[in-house]
Protein backbone atom coordinates (compact mmCIF):
# COMPACT_ATOMS: atom_id res chain seq x y z
CA UNK A 1 0.00 0.00 0.00
CA UNK A 2 1.56 2.81 -1.12
CA UNK A 3 0.98 6.52 -2.69
CA UNK A 4 0.05 6.19 -6.53
CA UNK A 5 2.75 7.62 -9.29
CA UNK A 6 -0.12 9.90 -10.97
CA UNK A 7 -0.14 10.42 -14.78
CA UNK A 8 -1.38 13.35 -15.59
CA UNK A 9 -2.54 14.90 -19.23
CA UNK A 10 -1.88 18.58 -19.81
CA UNK A 11 -4.04 20.90 -21.64
CA UNK A 12 -1.95 23.75 -22.61
CA UNK A 13 -4.11 26.04 -24.19
CA UNK A 14 -4.87 29.42 -25.94
CA UNK A 15 -8.22 30.48 -24.36
CA UNK A 16 -10.37 28.14 -25.54
CA UNK A 17 -8.51 25.36 -27.71
CA UNK A 18 -5.76 22.72 -26.93
CA UNK A 19 -2.88 23.61 -28.69
CA UNK A 20 0.85 22.00 -28.59
CA UNK A 21 4.22 23.66 -29.73
CA UNK A 22 8.08 21.96 -29.89
CA UNK A 23 10.19 24.03 -26.76
CA UNK A 24 7.42 26.55 -26.61
CA UNK A 25 7.62 27.61 -30.06
CA UNK A 26 5.20 26.64 -33.05
CA UNK A 27 1.61 26.33 -31.81
CA UNK A 28 -0.72 24.09 -33.35
CA UNK A 29 -4.04 23.27 -32.97
CA UNK A 30 -5.04 20.23 -30.79
CA UNK A 31 -8.69 19.73 -30.37
CA UNK A 32 -11.34 20.40 -27.53
CA UNK A 33 -10.50 20.96 -24.11
CA UNK A 34 -13.72 19.25 -22.72
CA UNK A 35 -13.93 16.83 -25.00
CA UNK A 36 -10.34 15.98 -24.29
CA UNK A 37 -10.87 16.38 -20.53
CA UNK A 38 -13.93 13.52 -21.19
CA UNK A 39 -11.60 11.28 -22.45
CA UNK A 40 -9.23 11.58 -20.20
CA UNK A 41 -11.14 11.38 -17.21
CA UNK A 42 -12.69 7.76 -18.33
CA UNK A 43 -8.84 6.79 -19.54
CA UNK A 44 -7.95 6.77 -15.90
CA UNK A 45 -5.91 9.78 -15.76
CA UNK A 46 -5.08 11.03 -12.46
CA UNK A 47 -5.67 14.43 -12.78
CA UNK A 48 -5.73 17.21 -15.14
CA UNK A 49 -3.35 20.46 -15.81
CA UNK A 50 -4.86 23.40 -18.05
CA UNK A 51 -2.92 25.79 -18.80
CA UNK A 52 -3.49 29.23 -20.63
CA UNK A 53 -0.09 29.84 -22.07
CA UNK A 54 -1.38 33.09 -23.73
CA UNK A 55 -2.07 34.26 -20.08
CA UNK A 56 -2.83 37.49 -21.41
CA UNK A 57 -5.45 39.94 -19.11
CA UNK A 58 -8.13 39.72 -23.04
CA UNK A 59 -7.78 36.31 -22.68
CA UNK A 60 -8.85 35.90 -18.77
CA UNK A 61 -12.93 35.49 -19.16
CA UNK A 62 -12.42 32.75 -22.10
CA UNK A 63 -9.87 30.72 -19.96
CA UNK A 64 -12.31 30.60 -17.40
CA UNK A 65 -15.17 29.59 -19.31
CA UNK A 66 -12.90 26.94 -20.53
CA UNK A 67 -11.65 25.78 -16.99
CA UNK A 68 -15.62 25.69 -16.25
CA UNK A 69 -16.33 23.33 -19.52
CA UNK A 70 -12.95 21.27 -18.43
CA UNK A 71 -14.24 20.64 -14.81
CA UNK A 72 -17.77 19.43 -15.48
CA UNK A 73 -16.28 16.63 -17.27
CA UNK A 74 -14.30 15.72 -14.34
CA UNK A 75 -14.21 13.55 -11.38
CA UNK A 76 -10.63 13.66 -11.24
CA UNK A 77 -8.43 16.52 -10.02
CA UNK A 78 -7.95 19.74 -12.07
CA UNK A 79 -4.75 21.69 -12.05
CA UNK A 80 -5.19 25.45 -13.95
CA UNK A 81 -2.92 28.17 -14.23
CA UNK A 82 -1.16 30.95 -16.67
CA UNK A 83 -0.36 34.14 -15.82
CA UNK A 84 -1.86 34.28 -12.31
CA UNK A 85 -0.19 37.43 -10.33
CA UNK A 86 -3.07 37.82 -7.27
CA UNK A 87 -5.38 36.37 -4.85
CA UNK A 88 -8.46 37.42 -6.81
CA UNK A 89 -6.81 36.16 -10.04
CA UNK A 90 -6.21 33.01 -7.99
CA UNK A 91 -9.61 32.58 -6.26
CA UNK A 92 -11.69 33.25 -10.02
CA UNK A 93 -9.49 29.94 -11.16
CA UNK A 94 -10.03 27.62 -7.84
CA UNK A 95 -13.93 29.28 -7.91
CA UNK A 96 -14.27 28.20 -11.86
CA UNK A 97 -13.24 24.16 -10.68
CA UNK A 98 -9.79 24.24 -10.58
CA UNK A 99 -8.60 22.58 -7.21
CA UNK A 100 -5.39 23.66 -7.07
CA UNK A 101 -3.16 26.85 -9.14
CA UNK A 102 0.07 26.93 -11.14
CA UNK A 103 1.80 30.20 -10.23
CA UNK A 104 5.18 30.86 -11.91
CA UNK A 105 6.05 34.26 -13.63
CA UNK A 106 4.41 36.59 -10.80
CA UNK A 107 6.10 34.21 -8.50
CA UNK A 108 9.58 34.26 -9.29
CA UNK A 109 8.84 38.58 -9.34
CA UNK A 110 7.30 38.46 -5.59
CA UNK A 111 7.84 35.11 -4.28
CA UNK A 112 5.50 36.48 -1.55
CA UNK A 113 2.55 35.90 -3.86
CA UNK A 114 3.59 31.94 -3.00
CA UNK A 115 3.25 33.02 0.90
CA UNK A 116 -0.29 35.15 0.08
CA UNK A 117 -2.03 32.29 -2.25
CA UNK A 118 -1.23 29.57 0.66
CA UNK A 119 -2.40 31.59 3.27
CA UNK A 120 -5.54 31.70 1.09
CA UNK A 121 -6.21 28.76 -0.51
CA UNK A 122 -4.13 26.03 2.09
CA UNK A 123 -0.66 24.97 0.38
CA UNK A 124 -2.24 21.71 -1.39
CA UNK A 125 -3.72 24.47 -3.98
CA UNK A 126 -0.41 25.88 -4.72
CA UNK A 127 2.09 24.50 -7.09
CA UNK A 128 4.71 26.13 -8.10
CA UNK A 129 5.28 25.95 -12.05
CA UNK A 130 9.07 26.07 -13.22
CA UNK A 131 10.16 26.29 -16.73
CA UNK A 132 13.81 25.17 -16.75
CA UNK A 133 16.67 25.32 -19.21
CA UNK A 134 20.21 24.34 -18.98
CA UNK A 135 22.87 26.69 -18.87
CA UNK A 136 26.89 26.32 -19.19
CA UNK A 137 28.18 26.88 -15.62
CA UNK A 138 31.88 27.79 -14.99
CA UNK A 139 31.93 25.30 -11.81
CA UNK A 140 29.06 23.01 -11.89
CA UNK A 141 28.40 19.98 -14.31
CA UNK A 142 24.51 20.62 -13.97
CA UNK A 143 22.95 24.15 -14.13
CA UNK A 144 18.99 24.96 -15.26
CA UNK A 145 18.27 28.23 -14.92
CA UNK A 146 14.60 28.96 -14.58
CA UNK A 147 12.72 31.14 -17.44
CA UNK A 148 9.14 33.05 -17.26
CA UNK A 149 6.97 34.16 -19.71
CA UNK A 150 6.14 31.41 -21.16
CA UNK A 151 9.92 30.25 -21.83
CA UNK A 152 10.70 33.66 -23.31
CA UNK A 153 12.69 35.59 -20.90
CA UNK A 154 15.50 34.07 -18.74
CA UNK A 155 15.70 34.99 -15.37
CA UNK A 156 19.35 34.20 -14.58
CA UNK A 157 18.15 32.18 -11.05
CA UNK A 158 19.18 28.80 -10.24
CA UNK A 159 15.93 26.26 -11.30
CA UNK A 160 16.78 24.57 -8.35
CA UNK A 161 17.52 27.17 -5.79
CA UNK A 162 14.18 28.76 -6.26
CA UNK A 163 12.15 25.44 -6.24
CA UNK A 164 13.31 25.18 -2.31
CA UNK A 165 12.74 28.88 -2.11
CA UNK A 166 9.41 28.50 -3.73
CA UNK A 167 8.47 25.70 -0.93
CA UNK A 168 9.89 27.62 1.24
CA UNK A 169 7.59 30.68 0.74
CA UNK A 170 4.34 27.93 1.05
CA UNK A 171 3.86 26.16 -2.84
CA UNK A 172 2.71 22.52 -1.94
CA UNK A 173 3.62 21.09 -5.08
CA UNK A 174 6.28 22.01 -8.31
CA UNK A 175 5.58 21.22 -11.98
CA UNK A 176 8.72 21.12 -13.38
CA UNK A 177 9.12 21.29 -17.08
CA UNK A 178 12.45 21.10 -19.07
CA UNK A 179 12.32 23.60 -21.78
CA UNK A 180 14.94 22.01 -23.62
CA UNK A 181 13.07 18.46 -23.73
CA UNK A 182 9.24 20.22 -23.95
CA UNK A 183 7.60 18.77 -26.94
CA UNK A 184 10.38 16.60 -28.60
CA UNK A 185 9.44 13.37 -27.09
CA UNK A 186 13.04 12.58 -26.11
CA UNK A 187 12.80 11.43 -22.89
CA UNK A 188 12.28 13.26 -19.16
CA UNK A 189 15.22 15.15 -18.61
CA UNK A 190 15.96 12.47 -14.93
CA UNK A 191 19.16 14.86 -13.98
CA UNK A 192 16.86 18.27 -14.04
CA UNK A 193 14.06 16.26 -12.26
CA UNK A 194 16.16 14.42 -9.37
CA UNK A 195 18.15 17.54 -8.47
CA UNK A 196 14.45 19.37 -8.15
CA UNK A 197 12.96 16.38 -6.16
CA UNK A 198 16.07 16.33 -3.30
CA UNK A 199 15.83 19.87 -3.06
CA UNK A 200 12.06 20.09 -1.66
CA UNK A 201 9.85 17.80 0.74
CA UNK A 202 6.58 18.31 -1.29
CA UNK A 203 5.52 16.10 -4.80
CA UNK A 204 7.35 16.99 -7.87
CA UNK A 205 5.31 16.53 -10.89
CA UNK A 206 7.86 16.07 -14.01
CA UNK A 207 7.22 17.52 -17.39
CA UNK A 208 8.86 17.84 -21.12
CA UNK A 209 9.89 14.32 -22.76
CA UNK A 210 7.58 12.38 -22.29
CA UNK A 211 7.27 9.31 -24.92
CA UNK A 212 7.24 5.33 -24.70
CA UNK A 213 6.42 3.75 -21.50
CA UNK A 214 10.21 3.50 -20.61
CA UNK A 215 10.51 7.63 -20.10
CA UNK A 216 7.93 7.41 -17.32
CA UNK A 217 9.65 4.34 -15.87
CA UNK A 218 12.96 6.30 -15.61
CA UNK A 219 11.16 9.79 -14.57
CA UNK A 220 9.88 7.33 -12.00
CA UNK A 221 12.78 5.42 -11.04
CA UNK A 222 15.91 7.38 -11.61
CA UNK A 223 14.08 11.30 -11.42
CA UNK A 224 12.57 10.08 -8.21
CA UNK A 225 9.36 11.75 -9.82
CA UNK A 226 5.82 11.54 -8.04
CA UNK A 227 3.79 12.41 -10.99
CA UNK A 228 4.52 12.75 -14.89
CA UNK A 229 3.25 15.40 -17.55
CA UNK A 230 2.48 14.78 -20.82
CA UNK A 231 0.74 16.39 -23.44
CA UNK A 232 1.17 15.30 -27.37
CA UNK A 233 1.68 11.84 -26.54
CA UNK A 234 -1.73 11.35 -24.98
CA UNK A 235 -3.67 14.01 -27.51
CA UNK A 236 -2.83 12.26 -30.43
CA UNK A 237 -3.32 9.15 -29.47
CA UNK A 238 0.58 7.58 -29.35
CA UNK A 239 0.29 6.71 -25.69
CA UNK A 240 -2.99 4.96 -23.88
CA UNK A 241 -3.01 6.12 -20.36
CA UNK A 242 -4.44 2.33 -19.50
CA UNK A 243 -1.73 0.80 -21.21
CA UNK A 244 0.95 3.17 -19.81
CA UNK A 245 -0.35 2.30 -16.34
CA UNK A 246 -0.29 -1.30 -17.25
CA UNK A 247 3.18 -1.32 -18.07
CA UNK A 248 4.40 0.71 -15.11
CA UNK A 249 2.59 -1.86 -12.88
CA UNK A 250 4.11 -4.72 -14.71
CA UNK A 251 7.86 -3.11 -14.01
CA UNK A 252 6.51 -2.86 -10.26
CA UNK A 253 5.89 0.97 -9.61
CA UNK A 254 2.65 2.12 -7.43
CA UNK A 255 0.24 2.82 -10.01
CA UNK A 256 -4.00 3.48 -9.76
CA UNK A 257 -5.35 1.43 -12.33
CA UNK A 258 -8.83 1.43 -13.35
CA UNK A 259 -11.03 -1.10 -15.00
CA UNK B 1 -34.29 14.05 -0.14
CA UNK B 2 -33.14 17.50 0.84
CA UNK B 3 -29.63 17.52 0.56
CA UNK B 4 -27.61 20.51 1.62
CA UNK B 5 -24.40 21.29 1.74
CA UNK B 6 -23.01 23.43 3.91
CA UNK B 7 -21.80 26.84 2.44
CA UNK B 8 -19.02 29.13 5.18
CA UNK B 9 -17.65 30.82 2.09
CA UNK B 10 -14.70 28.44 1.82
CA UNK B 11 -14.49 24.35 0.34
CA UNK B 12 -15.08 23.33 -3.12
CA UNK B 13 -18.95 22.82 -3.01
CA UNK B 14 -19.30 23.12 -7.34
CA UNK B 15 -17.35 19.51 -7.54
CA UNK B 16 -19.32 17.83 -4.82
CA UNK B 17 -22.83 19.40 -6.38
CA UNK B 18 -21.30 18.02 -9.61
CA UNK B 19 -20.43 14.77 -8.23
CA UNK B 20 -24.28 14.10 -6.63
CA UNK B 21 -25.92 15.16 -10.37
CA UNK B 22 -24.08 12.53 -12.06
CA UNK B 23 -25.69 10.24 -9.34
CA UNK B 24 -28.96 11.90 -10.60
CA UNK B 25 -29.28 13.52 -6.53
CA UNK B 26 -29.89 17.16 -6.45
CA UNK B 27 -28.42 19.24 -3.80
CA UNK B 28 -28.82 22.39 -2.60
CA UNK B 29 -26.59 25.23 -0.65
CA UNK B 30 -27.12 26.25 3.08
CA UNK B 31 -25.63 29.34 4.91
CA UNK B 32 -27.87 29.88 7.09
CA UNK B 33 -29.06 28.64 10.32
CA UNK B 34 -32.38 28.16 9.10
CA UNK B 35 -31.44 26.47 5.79
CA UNK B 36 -29.28 24.37 7.89
CA UNK B 37 -32.43 23.05 10.11
CA UNK B 38 -34.37 22.74 6.99
CA UNK B 39 -31.98 20.24 5.66
CA UNK B 40 -32.37 16.20 5.95
CA UNK B 41 -28.96 15.00 4.71
CA UNK B 42 -25.73 17.53 5.16
CA UNK B 43 -22.54 17.77 3.81
CA UNK B 44 -19.78 19.39 5.40
CA UNK B 45 -17.27 20.03 2.21
CA UNK B 46 -13.79 21.03 3.04
CA UNK B 47 -10.50 22.72 1.09
CA UNK B 48 -8.38 25.07 3.34
CA UNK B 49 -7.59 25.65 6.73
CA UNK B 50 -9.13 24.34 10.11
CA UNK B 51 -9.13 27.83 11.97
CA UNK B 52 -10.62 29.66 8.78
CA UNK B 53 -13.43 27.35 8.18
CA UNK B 54 -14.37 26.90 12.19
CA UNK B 55 -14.39 30.83 12.20
CA UNK B 56 -16.42 30.84 9.39
CA UNK B 57 -19.30 28.38 10.63
CA UNK B 58 -18.96 31.02 13.59
CA UNK B 59 -19.76 34.10 11.84
CA UNK B 60 -22.64 32.69 9.86
CA UNK B 61 -24.02 31.25 13.33
CA UNK B 62 -23.64 27.38 11.85
CA UNK B 63 -21.73 25.46 15.09
CA UNK B 64 -24.88 24.90 17.11
CA UNK B 65 -27.39 24.21 14.35
CA UNK B 66 -24.93 21.86 12.45
CA UNK B 67 -24.47 19.95 16.19
CA UNK B 68 -28.41 20.18 16.96
CA UNK B 69 -29.01 18.27 13.30
CA UNK B 70 -26.20 15.94 14.13
CA UNK B 71 -27.89 14.99 17.87
CA UNK B 72 -31.46 14.72 15.64
CA UNK B 73 -30.05 12.03 13.58
CA UNK B 74 -29.91 13.82 10.12
CA UNK B 75 -27.09 12.01 8.18
CA UNK B 76 -23.78 14.32 7.89
CA UNK B 77 -20.62 13.30 5.23
CA UNK B 78 -17.73 15.55 6.31
CA UNK B 79 -15.07 15.88 3.37
CA UNK B 80 -11.02 16.24 3.62
CA UNK B 81 -11.53 19.64 6.19
CA UNK B 82 -14.78 18.28 7.02
CA UNK B 83 -13.42 15.65 8.60
CA UNK B 84 -11.02 16.93 10.41
CA UNK B 85 -13.53 19.70 11.69
CA UNK B 86 -15.43 17.47 13.62
CA UNK B 87 -12.44 16.42 15.65
CA UNK B 88 -12.11 18.83 18.76
CA UNK B 89 -9.09 20.32 18.18
CA UNK B 90 -6.28 21.11 15.42
CA UNK B 91 -2.35 21.30 15.30
CA UNK B 92 -3.15 23.47 12.50
CA UNK B 93 -4.81 26.67 14.66
CA UNK B 94 -4.70 25.38 18.35
CA UNK B 95 -6.65 28.11 19.46
CA UNK B 96 -9.65 27.33 17.70
CA UNK B 97 -12.57 24.34 19.20
CA UNK B 98 -13.93 21.92 16.52
CA UNK B 99 -16.74 20.25 15.84
CA UNK B 100 -16.12 18.13 18.67
CA UNK B 101 -17.79 15.44 17.42
CA UNK B 102 -15.07 12.82 18.30
CA UNK B 103 -13.05 14.00 21.07
CA UNK B 104 -9.73 13.65 19.64
CA UNK B 105 -7.22 15.97 18.25
CA UNK B 106 -6.36 16.76 14.31
CA UNK B 107 -1.92 16.01 14.28
CA UNK B 108 0.54 17.93 11.56
CA UNK B 109 1.88 15.01 9.66
CA UNK B 110 5.35 13.87 10.37
CA UNK B 111 7.73 15.04 7.59
CA UNK B 112 8.36 11.31 6.85
CA UNK B 113 7.24 11.31 3.54
CA UNK B 114 6.83 14.19 1.00
CA UNK B 115 4.02 16.15 2.63
CA UNK B 116 1.28 17.07 1.32
CA UNK B 117 0.12 13.64 1.16
CA UNK B 118 -1.30 14.50 -2.65
CA UNK B 119 -2.38 12.20 -4.89
CA UNK B 120 -4.05 8.61 -4.76
CA UNK B 121 -3.48 5.91 -2.13
CA UNK B 122 -5.58 2.94 -1.00
CA UNK B 123 -7.36 2.31 2.57
CA UNK B 124 -6.47 -0.26 5.53
CA UNK B 125 -10.14 -1.25 6.38
CA UNK B 126 -10.62 -1.73 10.63
CA UNK B 127 -14.06 -2.63 10.79
CA UNK B 128 -17.20 -3.04 8.23
CA UNK B 129 -17.98 0.28 6.81
CA UNK B 130 -21.33 1.59 4.83
CA UNK B 131 -19.04 3.67 2.96
CA UNK B 132 -17.12 1.34 1.14
CA UNK B 133 -19.86 -1.40 0.62
CA UNK B 134 -19.76 -2.70 -2.90
CA UNK B 135 -15.88 -0.53 -3.11
CA UNK B 136 -12.87 -3.32 -4.49
CA UNK B 137 -10.12 -3.57 -1.10
CA UNK B 138 -7.39 -2.34 -3.71
CA UNK B 139 -9.45 1.02 -4.63
CA UNK B 140 -7.44 4.33 -4.73
CA UNK B 141 -9.19 7.68 -3.01
CA UNK B 142 -7.74 10.70 -3.92
CA UNK B 143 -5.71 12.39 -0.84
CA UNK B 144 -4.52 16.24 -0.82
CA UNK B 145 -3.93 17.31 3.16
CA UNK B 146 -1.13 18.17 5.35
CA UNK B 147 -3.25 17.17 8.59
CA UNK B 148 -4.79 14.51 9.93
CA UNK B 149 -6.71 12.69 12.77
CA UNK B 150 -4.34 9.74 13.88
CA UNK B 151 -6.89 8.62 16.17
CA UNK B 152 -10.84 8.25 16.29
CA UNK B 153 -11.68 5.64 18.96
CA UNK B 154 -14.27 2.95 17.74
CA UNK B 155 -15.43 5.57 14.84
CA UNK B 156 -12.32 4.80 12.82
CA UNK B 157 -13.41 2.35 10.16
CA UNK B 158 -10.34 2.44 7.78
CA UNK B 159 -7.01 4.29 8.03
CA UNK B 160 -3.94 5.49 5.43
CA UNK B 161 -0.37 5.19 5.94
CA UNK B 162 1.38 8.09 4.35
CA UNK B 163 4.35 9.53 6.92
CA UNK B 164 1.91 8.01 9.54
CA UNK B 165 -1.19 5.87 9.91
CA UNK B 166 -4.04 8.19 9.86
CA UNK B 167 -7.78 8.24 9.95
CA UNK B 168 -9.49 7.65 6.16
CA UNK B 169 -13.06 7.39 7.14
CA UNK B 170 -14.81 7.72 10.30
CA UNK B 171 -18.32 6.20 10.76
CA UNK B 172 -20.33 6.19 14.05
CA UNK B 173 -24.51 6.52 14.18
CA UNK B 174 -25.24 8.92 11.58
CA UNK B 175 -22.01 10.33 11.14
CA UNK B 176 -19.67 9.96 8.08
CA UNK B 177 -16.46 11.61 7.14
CA UNK B 178 -13.24 10.97 4.64
CA UNK B 179 -10.24 12.00 4.71
CA UNK B 180 -10.26 11.45 0.62
CA UNK B 181 -12.29 13.67 -1.87
CA UNK B 182 -14.46 10.88 -2.83
CA UNK B 183 -15.78 13.61 -5.26
CA UNK B 184 -12.06 13.80 -6.79
CA UNK B 185 -12.33 9.93 -6.52
CA UNK B 186 -13.46 8.81 -10.20
CA UNK B 187 -15.72 5.49 -9.69
CA UNK B 188 -14.69 4.58 -6.84
CA UNK B 189 -15.59 8.13 -4.81
CA UNK B 190 -19.14 7.62 -6.51
CA UNK B 191 -19.76 5.17 -4.87
CA UNK B 192 -19.02 6.19 -1.57
CA UNK B 193 -21.06 9.60 -1.77
CA UNK B 194 -23.91 6.91 -3.71
CA UNK B 195 -23.65 4.75 -0.45
CA UNK B 196 -23.74 7.64 2.04
CA UNK B 197 -27.16 8.84 0.06
CA UNK B 198 -28.64 5.81 0.25
CA UNK B 199 -28.03 5.21 4.27
CA UNK B 200 -29.26 8.79 4.31
CA UNK B 201 -32.65 7.94 2.22
CA UNK B 202 -33.32 5.31 4.48
CA UNK B 203 -32.57 6.93 7.72
CA UNK B 204 -34.76 9.49 6.34
CA UNK B 205 -37.41 6.72 6.68
CA UNK B 206 -36.93 5.23 9.87
CA UNK B 207 -37.23 8.63 11.49
CA UNK B 208 -40.18 9.77 9.48
CA UNK B 209 -42.00 6.18 10.36
CA UNK B 210 -41.14 6.77 13.65
CA UNK B 211 -43.14 10.29 13.98
CA UNK B 212 -46.18 8.66 12.90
Amino acid sequence: MSLAHRIIPCLDTDGERVVKGVNFVNLRDAGDPAALAARYNTEGADELVVLDIAASRDHRPTFLATIRRVAAELAIPLTAGGGVATIDEGRAILRAGADKLTVNTAAIRKPELLTELAAEFGSQAVVLAIDAKRVPHPSKKDHWEAFVRGGSVATGIDAVAWARQGVDCGAGEILITSMDKDGTRSGFDCALTAAISRAVTVPVIASGGADAPETFLEVFREGKADAALAASIFHDSIQGLGALKRYLAEQGVSVRQTG
Amino acid sequence: MNIALIEYGAGNLPSVERALARLGVESRRASTPDALADADTLILPGVGHFGALMRSLGERSLVNPLRDAVSRGVPLLGICLGLQAMFATSDEAPGDAGLNLFPQNVSALPPTDRLPHMGWNQLRRLRSSKLLEGVPENAYFYFAHSYAALDAGDAGVAMCDHSASFIAIVERNNVFATQFHPEKSGPVGARVLSNFVHHAAGAKTQRSGGER
